[in-house]
């Protein structure tokens, strides 16, 4: 009986013991911040790199990056706010996505968080409430589009960088008779593609960039307006150039033909200059969508498309606060553009690029006027969605199945039904 | 032991009174575990869905607007065209999976029911195999095999002179939903193959020596015989395609996304559903719409498998054996 007692009472003290221990150990351990993002590509850079960087400086904080399929995070994020589920870094789309979040509460302001007077008002513009008072994230990064193309393919065939649209349809043309080379990468099969890569990346020089992007927004100018009408007149003109069953054709597809050496040049973003730097085994260069004319002004679409924020129900607001700032510092700001060439910082501190083919991307910001895509700002918010309805357009257009009046009438049409720009 | 046996009298006596029976508890406890499981799992859900159509959400507050979602559905010519269009095609897309996959089901029923035939089990586990596959699997190769760019069925179309019969078919409005269809219809042809050969397998051997003596053998045999007898399985089988029809999502989802281009060429109710429900890119979701959708879509399989079920069911002669 009394040996019974003792064991049990050893046992009830290792117990105890082992409790104390795991309670202790718990007690001490980190902080796990986790941030929701859709940049999978990005996942090793971001262990590998970023968050490294940031834990080096900042013991006992632990950052885990958790990213979603771009197409599925704006769903995949609003479900897991509701359910409180989300993380405690929220990458934030720009515009209306993001206002929405905050107004519904999911994100917190980071107006005091130290750092965010490195960022001009266009930069926060993404970011910021329509009166302008309140930013909710801290801009990461912008987005310029352009084509890239192949090096050795331009060499062999004689064609120089085309200047103006007649130069671009020449060496297409040019590159189509050799066959070789597929002239254009680029499918309709993810319909965004099309819209992104072709109608925003040329448009700007049409509409005059934000002179026309303004005046749309403000009611002055419609779809149906030249200016607006003609880039998808010059998109429709892309199709005899791009590849055999385009149709079915998908982003990736795009990026597996132009890196493997099959097509010539890419409608680009410049996200994308990472993943050709890592797989295309010849020499690239950029140019910036053609004018229309030699001497003509040439705009381009310089976007502003990535931010962080902070979830507003986290469970670590001083740890995710510190985190924020430092992503507001120009160490974040060098380590991110140029561990992601391609993602441009929009920070006001200088920032040394150290990719040519980023810093070639970038050194248009000198030559040309900026501005954002068309259909971002304050025209997605109702329903048709524009930015969803250019993309079905877009790909329409690329496909035959529509005019460019046409699709250009029916974007109109669509916005008029719900859009009341103040007059 | 005499302690038993009164119980016993005691136990007859009270059965053979008048007087109440005791409340039967033993029936609420055996059907509380599935009703309450299938009440958490089904019915409340469907139920908040149910509630969620009558409802709308205006700048964050959330008011009661009667049937205003379906006013707006079927009213508004953006809303009923989208819709109209998805019903149309999944109305398509099950027309396609009547055509073709419930007959070569159950074709492929009869063959294997043949009683000489050789290699019978593997025949029936490969055409069962692609069912067992996970769809993101069966979306993704066939997305492969039919790209224009890197898929096998253009190089074997070129290597037997028919290269000119390929088109990039799930890009072109013309052909993806068919395309589609067909590809569903190769990953669930199992089941129905098993239904109906298990429905084959059970028509006594009586009956088809009965049909020998008589001189029906062969195709014959099949149409009079056997054909008549399986005829319930075959309505069960068709119900159950109507079903999963209208509820299809994943594979549209996997192979052409959320947008189920070209052109809404593919969007059937489900990745519409989706698509209002959760939001898609820039435009986001609206919950009530899309509990709006979810419900009409809830009522038309109701309608239809009742309409099943009270008419048509009734009206198939079972033969008892």
């Amino acid at each position: 009986m009394e040996r019974k007692t003792f064991r049990a009472a050893a046992l009830g003290a290792t117990a105890l013991v082992a409790g104390m221990a795991m309670w202790s150990l718990s007690a001490a351990a980190d902080v796990t911040l986790t941030i929701e993002s859709w940049r999978n590509d990005d996942l090793p850079i971001w262990q590998d790199k970023i968050i490294p960087a940031f834990e080096a400086k900042n013991p006992g904080i632990k950052v885990v990056f958790s990213p979603t399929a771009p197409t599925e995070y704006n769903a995949a994020l609003n479900a897991k706010l509701d359910a409180g589920t989300a993380g405690d870094l929220i990458t934030c789309r720009p515009f209306d996505a993001s206002l929405e979040l905050f107004k519904k509460g999911h994100l917190a302001p980071v107006n005091d968080v130290k750092g965010m007077e490195n960022f001009g008002s266009v930069a926060r513009s993404g970011w910021t409430t329509d009166d302008g008072k309140t930013t909710f994230c801290v801009p990461m990064a912008s987005v310029i589009h352009g084509f890239i193309y192949n090096q050795e393919a331009f060499d062999k065939l004689g064609i120089s960088e085309p200047k103006t649209e007649d130069e671009f349809f020449a060496a297409l043309e040019k590159i189509k008779a050799d066959g070789t080379y597929i002239p254009l990468a680029l499918g309709t099969a993810d319909q965004w593609e099309a819209a992104t890569m072709g109608y925003q990346n040329i448009g700007p020089n049409y509409w005059k960039g934000e002179e026309g992007r303004l005046a749309l927004i403000a009611g002055k100018q419609k779809l149906t307006d030249p200016q607006w009408v003609e880039p998808f007149q010059v998109l429709a003109r892309w199709s005899a150039y791009m590849g055999d069953g385009y149709k079915a054709q998908t982003y990736p597809d795009s990026q597996n033909l132009f890196a493997l050496g099959r097509a010539a040049i890419y409608p680009a973003g410049s996200w994308d200059i990472a993943l050709f730097n890592q797989q295309a085994e010849f020499k690239m260069g950029a140019f910036y969508p053609p004018v229309k004319k030699a001497g003509d002004p040439c705009y381009i679409s310089d976007h502003v498309d990535i931010a962080l924020g902070m979830n507003a129900k986290g469970a670590h607001p001083e740890e995710t606060k510190t985190f924020l700032e430092w992503v507001a510092s120009p160490e974040f700001a060098t380590i991110y553009a140029n561990a992601l060439p391609g993602f441009f910082s929009l920070s006001g501190q200088p920032v040394t690029l150290e990719d040519p083919l980023a810093t070639e991307f970038v050194g248009w910001r000198k030559d040309c006027k900026t501005t954002i895509r068309s259909t971002y700002q304050v025209l997605s918010r109702g329903t048709p969605n524009l930015e969803n309805e250019t993309w079905g357009a877009s790909a329409n257009v690329l496909n035959g199945t529509e005019t460019p009046e046409q699709a250009a009438a029916r974007l109109q049409k669509g916005l008029d039904s719900w859009y009341k720009p103040a007059q | 032991m005499t302690q038993s046996v009164t119980l016993q009298d005691s136990h007859s006596a009270t059965d053979h009174a008048p007087i109440r029976r005791p409340w039967r508890w033993h029936i609420a406890v055996f059907l509380a575990p599935a009703l309450l499981v299938y009440s958490a799992l089904m019915i409340i859900p469907l139920a908040e869905t149910l509630r969620l159509s009558l409802f709308s959400s205006k700048d964050q507050v959330i008011s009661f607007v009667g049937l205003q979602n379906f006013i707006t559905l079927f009213g508004d010519p953006r809303w009923s065209e989208s819709f109209w269009r998805a019903l149309w095609n999944n109305t398509y897309f099950f027309l396609i999976h009547m055509l073709v996959q419930n007959p070569i089901g159950i074709a492929l029923a009869a063959l294997l029911s043949l009683p000489r035939l050789r290699w019978r089990s593997f025949y029936r586990t490969a055409f069962f195999m692609p069912t067992m596959l996970s769809f993101v699997i069966v979306g993704f190769v066939w997305k492969l095999i039919l790209s224009p760019l890197w898929g096998v069925a253009p190089s074997i179309l070129a290597a037997i002179g028919l290269k000119s019969l390929f088109g990039p078919w799930l890009g072109q409005e013309a052909t993806a939903l068919t395309a589609l269809s067909l590809i569903s219809v190769w990953q669930y042809i199992g089941i129905p193959m098993m239904l109906i050969y298990a429905a084959l397998l059970s028509i006594p051997d009586e009956v088809i020596e009965a049909a020998e003596c008589d001189g029906v053998t062969g195709l014959a045999q099949f149409w009079k015989i056997k054909l008549p007898l399986v005829l319930p399985a075959i309505g069960l089988v068709s119900i159950l395609t109507f079903v999963g029809n209208f509820n299809a999502f994943d594979l549209i989802y996997v192979s052409q996304g959320a947008l189920a281009g070209p052109q809404f060429s593919t969007d059937i109710l489900g990745t519409f559903l989706y698509r209002t429900f959760f939001g898609y890119q820039l435009q986001l979701g609206d919950p009530h719409m899309g509990a709006t959708i979810a419900t009409v879509m809830f009522f038309i399989i109701l309608a239809v498998v009742s309409f099943y079920l009270l008419v048509v069911q009734r009206r198939i002669r079972r033969y008892q054996f």
